[in-house]
């Protein structure tokens, strides 16, 4: 039964995930952009801004240069979350790929720095009176979903040891369209629900970060405006 | 509100992050358009009793036509970073000129009518209706954002509260609540060719008399041409570098530069305004059309190439929207930048060793430059990256002794508004632009007090116009603000001209800047 509900649960979740996030990528690659916004430093060249974004990527080097602690709080939490994620990679595979083995012990101990890392964002979003200002009940309510999955996910492995062997026949069963037994474990279970309800939140909340900062156009454009001429479609029918 | 009853903010530092002053600026807005503004821009005449269906009309199109607004209302995290950036901020206190606020008072409303959460959850995520109070509300803080961009530097995003804030004044004119200031002065430009309303035969005298002040002071006549066929160049420039101080000087400076670089140039009564306003208001189609009679004028006058004056936010159309808005360009001369600064110009001719330079004659000026915001962040001079800090100051130590650069997060990408800009540059703006300079000008005294200087150079005709009215304010002349082709003009040693004579350094009276001095 709890394998049937957790089943449903999860392939609702993936699905409106990858439809939702498609959805609003293709919403973001159709709108053009009429004019060349770069903002300083501007790469001259397409290289340029791939290197460019990769920094703001791996690094949030804007971040970096604009507040030292959102930086060292956001970036901790992100590169922790990549770490986990990888780990996670072992309950869905079989064999378990060598470079996730390799992951598996920074894997499992990224779970603090994301913690760090959301106390941190969430205490300054408490304290520091501009980040109150500008925060809605929203903001607070993904950090509390953040801050539960990577709570229950911890227990399960460093406190109340979940049968991780029958979670991960579960998995890989649902790989296979094939709903079997879940472990009724609470932190297990809570662990899982949040995910799902994550997953779903997605596409309709400010997670949409993820996708969008690839598509910003003061990051994403080279600036060439007098070499190359930029015109948008809508734009061009003005000149016939 | 009077300029009088300003407190100016002291500030320990140019960056002090001050402490919240909720609704400190809220009675703060510029006078509405009138009818006639209105509609001779094509926006309604008054707030029309469907405006609420209009503007979300308005809003919904926005986020087809431009990538940039739907992106940013979507991506911000709300993570804080942009929350002490914006000089409006540091200088008034009031949290709702915190860039993602003031971003948050439209994402607001797209969230209530365009997203999934703003519809079932409103409060959740902070939707709200659209209201007239909501409206009111946009035109205050919207009219307190000069669009300067530097939020967008400090963003993990890029989110421009720029973009913003100019789809948020497009909507409002489009409902028939515009801003009397801009759109008067694009009405001007339409009908005229330039901002102030300057016919050609006024324009004619005055530079006919500024030919009369260079020869008069150098012994050499110097000419400025206007509407000259065949000319090589067309220089387009702000219309106050025709009529107020200290821009004019700008303008001698490119004429002495162009009359020893022997090129021939014009000016054209037709396009007589490198200001384009309408990118203030964040209409593509006013800018287009503004854009479009320099490329007639450079068509009809059949000139190779166009330069561009001293002018900030024109530099910005130019250099990155000129191509897209008037182009293509093709029947220029390709083997230059099309189109080209001023700076560009008189850089090469410097490296070229045509222009003879006697840098002292600028020795009682300790000096610093004024990055404008929509040179340093939103376009670019010369062929590399971060040319157009570059190539400013490169000109300015070939001309000028003492050059001491202001602190580093107050320069270049991370400039400091000079507080007038983006369409705010009006009388009753002023206790707005007062405080909105104060972060600019402790960053200033912070170099008088280093290294004493004693002026401060800009390349703007915006930021030449705010800093003679509000540097008395902060204890400095109002003549303390320089054109950088001022410096150029001082030091310059004219072909012929024997070296003794002339040596610039006086400035002419500082007539009229007061009258017309607000509508560059
Ligand atoms: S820095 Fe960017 S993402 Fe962060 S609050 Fe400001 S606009 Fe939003
Ligand atoms: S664009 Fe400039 S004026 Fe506008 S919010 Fe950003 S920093 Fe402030």
């Amino acid at each position: 039964m709890l394998g049937i509900l957790f089943a449903v649960l999860f392939y609702v979740a993936t699905l409106v995930l990858v439809i939702g996030v498609a959805a609003r990528i293709w919403r973001f690659a159709r709108i053009p952009a009429p004019l060349k916004v770069p903002i300083a430093p501007a790469p001259k060249t397409s290289g340029g801004v791939v290197l460019r974004m990769f920094r703001e990527v791996v690094f949030f080097e804007s971040l970096f240069k604009s507040n030292k602690w959102i930086w060292l709080f956001g970036w901790t939490f992100h590169m922790s979350m990549w770490l986990v994620l990888m780990r996670h990679l072992r309950y869905f595979t079989q064999p378990v790929w060598g470079w996730v083995e390799v992951v598996q012990p920074f894997g499992t101990y990224a779970a603090f720095g994301m913690i760090f890392g959301i106390a941190g964002l969430w205490g300054r979003r408490i304290v520091v009176e501009r980040i109150r200002y500008i925060s809605s009940p929203s903001d607070h309510l993904m950090l509390a979903l953040l801050g539960g999955i990577v709570f229950t996910g911890a227990m399960t492995r460093f406190v109340a040891h979940t049968d991780i062997v029958a979670v991960k026949v579960f998995m890989l069963g649902l790989l296979r369209l094939k709903v079997g037994p879940l472990p009724s474990d609470p932190f297990l279970l809570v662990h899982l629900f949040l995910v799902a309800a994550l997953m779903i939140v997605f596409p309709v909340s400010k997670l949409l970060h993820a996708p969008g900062v690839f598509f910003s156009p003061s990051r994403n454009q080279t600036d060439n405006a007098r070499k190359k001429r930029h015109l948008a479609p809508w734009a061009a029918k003005m000149e016939s | 509100m009077a300029a009088q009853d300003t407190d100016i903010p002291q500030l320990a530092h140019p960056l002090e992050i001050p402490r919240l002053k909720c609704g400190a600026m809220a009675e703060s807005a510029p006078y509405a358009a009138s009818r006639e503004h209105q509609e001779g821009l094509g926006f309604p005449g008054e707030l029309l009793p469907d405006w609420k269906e209009r503007a979300l009309a308005k809003m919904e199109e926005l986020a087809k036509r431009n990538r940039a607004f739907q992106v940013y209302l979507d991506t911000c995290v709300k993570c804080g970073a942009c929350t002490d950036k914006c000089h409006y901020f540091i200088g008034t206190g009031d949290p709702k000129n915190m860039p993602v606020a003031r971003q948050d008072l439209l994402r607001s409303v797209y969230r209530r009518y365009f997203t999934f959460a703003g519809k079932y959850f409103p409060k959740l995520v902070g939707a709200r209706d659209l209201t007239e109070e909501v409206l009111d509300e946009w035109y205050s803080y919207y009219h307190q954002c000069s669009q300067c961009r530097r939020c967008s530097v400090f963003c993990p995003f890029g989110i421009d509260t720029a973009e913003i804030s100019m789809a948020a004044r497009e909507i409002m004119d489009v409902v028939g609540k515009g801003q009397k200031y801009c759109n008067e002065i694009i009405g001007k430009v339409h009908d005229i060719g330039n901002n102030l309303g300057l016919q050609e035969k006024a324009l004619r005298a005055t530079l006919e008399d500024l030919e009369e002040d260079i020869e008069e002071d150098t012994g050499i006549s110097v000419r400025i041409p206007v509407d000259e066929k065949g000319a090589d160049i067309l220089l387009v420039t702000p219309s106050a570098d025709f009529f107020a101080e200290p821009h004019i000087e700008g303008l001698l400076g490119y004429a002495k530069v162009f009359h020893e670089a022997g090129v021939s140039w014009t000016i054209s009564s037709y396009a007589s305004e490198a200001a384009n306003f309408g990118l203030f208001i964040g209409s593509y189609e006013n800018m287009r059309d503004v854009s479009l009679r320099i490329r007639k004028a450079a068509k009809d006058l059949g000139v190779k190439r166009i330069i561009f004056g001293e002018c900030g936010h024109a530099w910005r159309v130019a250099y990155s929207y000129l191509n897209t808005l008037a182009g293509p360009w093709d029947f220029l001369d390709q083997g230059y930048p099309i189109p080209q600064h001023i700076l560009e110009f008189t850089w090469d001719e410097i490296q070229k060793g045509s222009l003879t330079l006697d840098k002292s004659r600028n020795d009682h000026i300790r000096l610093t430059f004024h990055d404008s915001c929509n040179v340093a962040r939103a376009s670019g001079m010369g062929d590399e990256e971060g040319g157009q800090f570059e190539i400013p100051r490169n000109v300015i130590k070939a001309v000028c002794n003492h050059f001491h650069d202001m602190p580093r997060d107050t320069i270049k990408e991370a400039t400091l508004c000079c507080g007038g800009g983006g369409g705010l540059l009006t009388d009753e703006l002023m206790d707005l632009r007062v405080k909105g300079a104060s972060p600019r000008m402790t960053a200033l005294k912070e170099v008088t007090e280093e290294h004493g200087v004693t002026h401060l150079a800009a390349i703007c005709a915006i930021c030449k116009t705010q800093f003679s009215k509000v540097m008395p304010k902060f204890g400095y002349d109002m003549d303390s603000v320089l054109s950088v082709h001022q410096l150029v003009s001082n030091a310059i040693v004219l072909s012929g001209q024997d070296a003794g004579e002339g040596d610039g350094s006086e400035t002419p009276e500082n007539a009229p800047n007061d009258a017309i001095g607000e509508e560059v």
